[in-house]
């Protein structure tokens, strides 16, 4: 609670810091084209860390060389889908990579209940633990929690 | 957008250097450049040194923590083909990027096809991938008067053109848009889409090249490919010119490569009709005047190649 006011779900680069601002992103997302790595904006409203494929907001962009472009689609998808978790995803397809290299939230809902603890009795007194996210409580769609 | 210096502000007494300044830039090089690769285009060479005091006199103004708005770069290229708006636009973005007004300096040329779609919704996308592509560098927009169709009531591009205008408003630090055509066409656009013309900063004319000037753009075409023109050749081509401009469709320095490429197909049959003969480094450098000679542009008057498949000379 003290750790972490708000409950802000800490994947991906930079999570533990305060939100980066458009300048910042643009910084990112310049190094990520310098080394000619594909970006790309997802969005997801699960927040589980397992949930590894979140939905695309149009095509990876690699062709380009400014980041001012994909800060335009990054605003765009902050407007079109206030209410989701979106990211940044670098791909890199060089030889013996062929993965994302960096990734990093650029967008959290306005309230983030986070995960609840399930535990799980099983043989012997041991307990066995699994964590869902809240968001998850209510179907697709209506996640929103306004 | 202008990159930025040092950051130290001084008091509002200090004075400031302009020849130093202008000299750190390292913009006489880019002058120097463009005067030697391209020949005449005066209007424009002027224009760009314009463009250059504009850059050096706000780097001063940012020593005393005055800052100014980024200027409206955007440009209206007219004039006939061949006269070296498309060669231009690709140095201005190389330009634009040394003076420090655009962050990256590449040049992304489309045509109307790139932006306009066909079926509805097609357009918007289409247009906004190219402006992405675009950001940070120059795009260039050739035969821009085709985006609009006045006539055919169910022409995508007006919705281009609006897309176009609202990101040429909006992103002018992050993009420089450069319209190309003839001047009478993108004369008519503007007048049908006055909002286009009021973002428009500079009007560039190209006039068209002189026989002189065009013998110099055939000398440095024939220099840049290792060939030289013997004395004969040179004063045949002194002739040619005029008398090719005379002809229909004569496109300029286009032409002139084109004649320069038949010149160069005649002196290799030359050469391969006495393959008898040992050849020096020489011989397969120079085009004699025989091969200039043989144009019909001299023997018939006429233009070469066979009008059947079309060919210009």
């Amino acid at each position: 609670m003290m750790t972490n006011p708000g409950n802000k779900v800490t994947q991906g680069q930079f999570s533990f810091l305060p939100d980066l601002t458009d300048a910042q992103i643009s910084a990112q997302i310049k190094y990520a084209l310098k080394n000619n790595w594909a970006v790309s904006v997802e969005y997801s409203d699960d927040p589980h860390p397992r949930n590894t494929y979140w939905e695309m907001y149009g095509n990876p962009m690699f062709d380009l060389k400014d980041p001012a472009g994909i800060l335009m689609e990054i605003n765009a998808c902050r407007k079109a889908l206030p209410d989701m978790y979106i990211r940044v995803t670098a791909f890199d397809s060089s030889k013996g990579w062929e993965a994302p290299r960096m990734s990093f939230i650029v967008n959290r809902p306005p309230n983030e209940p986070g995960f609840r603890l399930l535990r799980q009795e099983r043989d012997g007194r041991s307990q066995g633990y699994t964590i869902v996210p809240y968001a998850t409580d209510r179907p697709e769609g209506e996640r929103s929690s306004r | 957008m202008l990159k930025s210096l040092d950051p130290s502000v001084v008091g509002n007494d200090a004075t400031v250097d302009l020849q130093k300044e202008f000299e750190a830039s390292n913009i006489d090089d880019v002058f120097e450049k463009l005067d030697r690769d391209l020949v005449g285009l005066k209007p424009i060479k002027t224009r760009i040194r314009e463009i250059a005091a504009l850059l050096l006199v706000d780097r001063l103004r940012r020593k005393f923590g005055i800052s100014s708005e980024t200027p409206t770069l955007h440009m209206n290229f007219t004039g006939n083909p061949g006269t070296g708006k498309t060669t231009v636009a690709l140095r201005m973005a190389e330009i634009l990027h040394r003076l420090g007004y655009v962050r990256e300096g590449h040049l992304v040329s489309v045509t109307r096809d790139d932006l306009v779609g066909q079926y509805v919704g097609h357009t918007a996308p289409k247009t906004r991938e190219v402006i992405k592509r675009a950001m940070g560098g120059v795009l260039f927009i050739d035969e821009a008067y085709y985006l609009y169709k006045p006539q055919n009531e169910r022409d995508y591009g007006q919705e281009s053109i609006e897309i176009l205008l609202q990101c040429m408003e909006n992103n002018r630090d992050d993009l420089v848009v450069i319209l190309a055509g003839y001047k009478n066409k993108m004369d008519r656009f503007f007048d049908s889409n006055p909002g286009m013309r009021s973002r428009i900063a500079h009007h560039l004319d190209f006039p068209d090249y002189s026989p002189p000037e065009l013998k110099a753009i055939a000398e440095i075409m024939l220099s840049g490919q290792n060939y030289r023109l013997s004395e004969g050749a040179a004063s045949a081509l002194e002739e040619y010119i005029p008398l090719r401009m005379k002809l229909p469709h004569f496109s300029n320095a286009r032409s002139i490569r084109n004649a320069l490429d038949r010149a160069r197909l005649r002196q290799a049959n030359r050469l391969f009709a006495g393959r008898g003969e040992k050849l020096t480094r020489l011989d397969l450098v120079t085009i004699e005047e025989q091969d200039i000679r043989g144009s019909r542009v001299f023997v018939e008057g006429k233009l070469d190649g066979d009008p059947a498949d079309g060919a210009v000379s």
